[in-house]
């Protein structure tokens, strides 16, 4: 399968040199949905932000390729790389209530890229907005578009978000931990609608996550991260059955469920720690090398 | 009995509908609550957001007054006690906080924020009892000199434990207290606090959204929804068989690490 999203040796870094993406490859096809998982910290986020080029202002891309349906985005001048970013790619972030300004009503904020970036029409992109917004099952779309976000739930503005990022059929999604700050109840809702919508469109999705349980519903594969480096990288269905590396097997282990009550919770041990810490350390004598 | 807890009620002014000129309108939080906390028992409080599960924490510690009903701590009722009354009990009873960052004064090293209420309460030998609380939840006791932000997440979930059971208390009220930690950090923090409450013969109130943690550290659960009980029963129970219809859409509703898992 050809991947729409092909990542090469991603290298990001402090603007004082010390490393935050180590050498990061990963690939995801058009209609597949690839999860990021690892703990605060480990680099998931930078990863979609380095795709969609909003690094934090201290960081920066140091070496590697990120090739976007067959062109490499880091050989592009930047404004020509924001362009084609802009029409195929966009972010479904984590909390709904920063991500929408709080003094705007909802409609322009959802119709705005449409007509500012992509020149449609007023009309069409009004249009095409209410069609989305009954599409992500919001009732009486019409009267949501005129509220403020102060006026909805958490999960309706995620449903918004949703709606607002699927609006310029992108290929590319980058879901940042979209349902961390919702109810169970409500992820469950979201992550069926993303999944809905993600398939009906055909887009890749690039999930990025802390929840091994939502990662064993939704993706296809996954690479878990540590200190910036993908130590594993899997088909979803034989991480959970036979993570290899002892650092994957270490935090499945961590994570409590319901079903299991007598097995005592084993918190990452320090020989696991050191392990992968080692490796890290291998990789980074090698690239100074 | 440690906690009985009778028909409580609790409303709050709603701000957000307040007119310019007189009183905002009140908003029920809690709706009649009725249960028992058992001596040495380690009680989940599960719900949804606004489900009152932290309001009804508030208002067992009298952090907030209820509007009717009672709240009886270890024999005395405290539901309406002025705060000058209830000083000499909030010994007794502590809280832990959700968020370690902003529950921990920034400008005080871990020495000092351990030792505040042990001041307060008129303990001797602080010092002593500082460096005591820092072994107990597995801390070393050079850390008394640093500050909360040199501190992993779960470093200063342990100090908040450390302040709370330096008290000696009785009860202890856990807030959603590893909702923001990494996994490997939840382990250790849920796992501490099993032999804390094991060892020091605690009670613990656990405010939690997640059934799974809940299922690891409880022994009785109350099911909250729209501030009423909908379901109360020993962990093991109502695991087992949830009866409220509210508990079975919350124990479907979460993402177990497991392919075959019918879920979406």
């Amino acid at each position: 399968m050809k991947s729409f999203l092909s990542i090469r040796n991603l290298s990001v870094r402090l603007k004082n040199g010390s490393p935050i993406l180590r050498s990061v490859s990963l690939d995801v096809a058009a209609g597949q949905v690839h999860g990021l998982v690892g703990e605060s910290g480990a680099g998931k986020s930078m990863i979609g932000k380095a795709v969609l080029g909003t690094l934090p202002r201290a960081l920066s891309v140091s070496g590697g390729e990120i090739w976007l349906d067959g062109t490499d985005l880091m050989s592009l001048p930047p404004a020509e790389r924001r362009r084609r970013i802009g029409a195929t790619a966009a972010l479904i972030p984590q909390d709904p209530l920063t991500a929408l300004n709080p003094s705007k009503r909802i409609g322009p904020q959802i119709t705005r890229r449409l007509v500012d970036i992509l020149g449609w029409s007023k009309q069409d992109a009004q249009d095409r907005a209410l069609e989305l917004l009954g599409e992500v099952h919001i009732p009486d779309p019409a009267r949501v578009m005129r509220n403020y976000p102060h006026e909805l739930s958490g999960g309706m503005r995620q449903r918004i978000l949703i709606a607002s990022a699927f609006a310029a059929e992108p290929r590319l999604i980058i879901a940042d931990e979209p349902t961390t700050a919702l109810d169970v109840t409500v992820q469950k809702q979201i992550l069926r609608l993303i999944a809905d919508m993600q398939t009906r469109h055909g887009t890749a999705l690039l999930f990025v996550t802390h929840d091994l349980g939502v990662v064993s519903k939704v993706c296809d594969t996954l690479s878990v991260l540590y200190a910036g480096k993908v130590v594993e990288e899997a088909r979803m269905h034989r991480f959970f059955m036979r993570p290899i590396h002892p650092y994957s097997a270490a935090l499945l282990a961590a994570t409590p469920t319901y079903t299991d009550p007598t097995g005592s919770l084993t918190p990452v041990s320090q020989e696991v720690i050191d392990g992968v810490e080692a490796e890290v350390a291998q990789h980074d004598a090698r690239r100074a090398r | 009995m440690m906690y009985q807890i009778k028909d409580l009620h609790l409303s709050l002014p709603d701000m957000t509908r307040k007119p310019l000129l007189g009183p905002a309108p009140r908003i029920e939080i809690l709706k009649g609550l009725t249960f028992d906390v058992p001596k040495g028992a380690v009680l989940g409080i599960v719900g949804g957001s606004g489900s009152g599960k932290s309001t009804l924490g508030r208002a067992m510690l009298r952090l907030l007054e209820p509007t009717a009903g009672e709240v009886v701590f270890d024999g005395q009722t405290i539901t309406h006690l002025s705060e000058n009354a209830l000083r000499p009990l909030r010994r007794r009873f502590q809280m832990i906080f959700q968020d370690p960052m902003s529950s921990l004064n920034p400008r005080r090293r871990v020495g000092g924020i351990i030792a505040g209420p042990l001041h307060l309460h008129g303990f001797d030998g602080v010092p002593g009892r500082v460096a005591e609380a820092l072994d107990m939840v597995g801390l070393p006791r050079h850390f008394s000199r640093r500050y909360p932000h040199e501190l992993s997440g779960g470093q200063r979930q342990r100090v908040g434990i450390a302040r709370a059971i330096a008290l000696q208390p009785d009860f202890i009220l856990a807030d959603e207290i590893v909702s923001g930690l990494d996994v490997s950090s939840q382990a250790q923090v849920l796992n501490l606090l099993g032999e804390l409450v094991r060892d020091l013969g605690l009670t613990l109130a656990f405010i939690s959204h997640d059934l799974s943690v809940i299922r690891r550290l409880c022994n009785r659960v109350v099911v909250l929804h729209q501030g009423v009980i909908v379901e109360e029963a020993e962990t093991a129970r109502l695991f087992d068989a949830p009866k409220a219809r509210y508990t079975q859409e919350l124990l479907q509703a979460i993402p177990l690490p497991d392919p075959f898992q019918k879920w979406l």
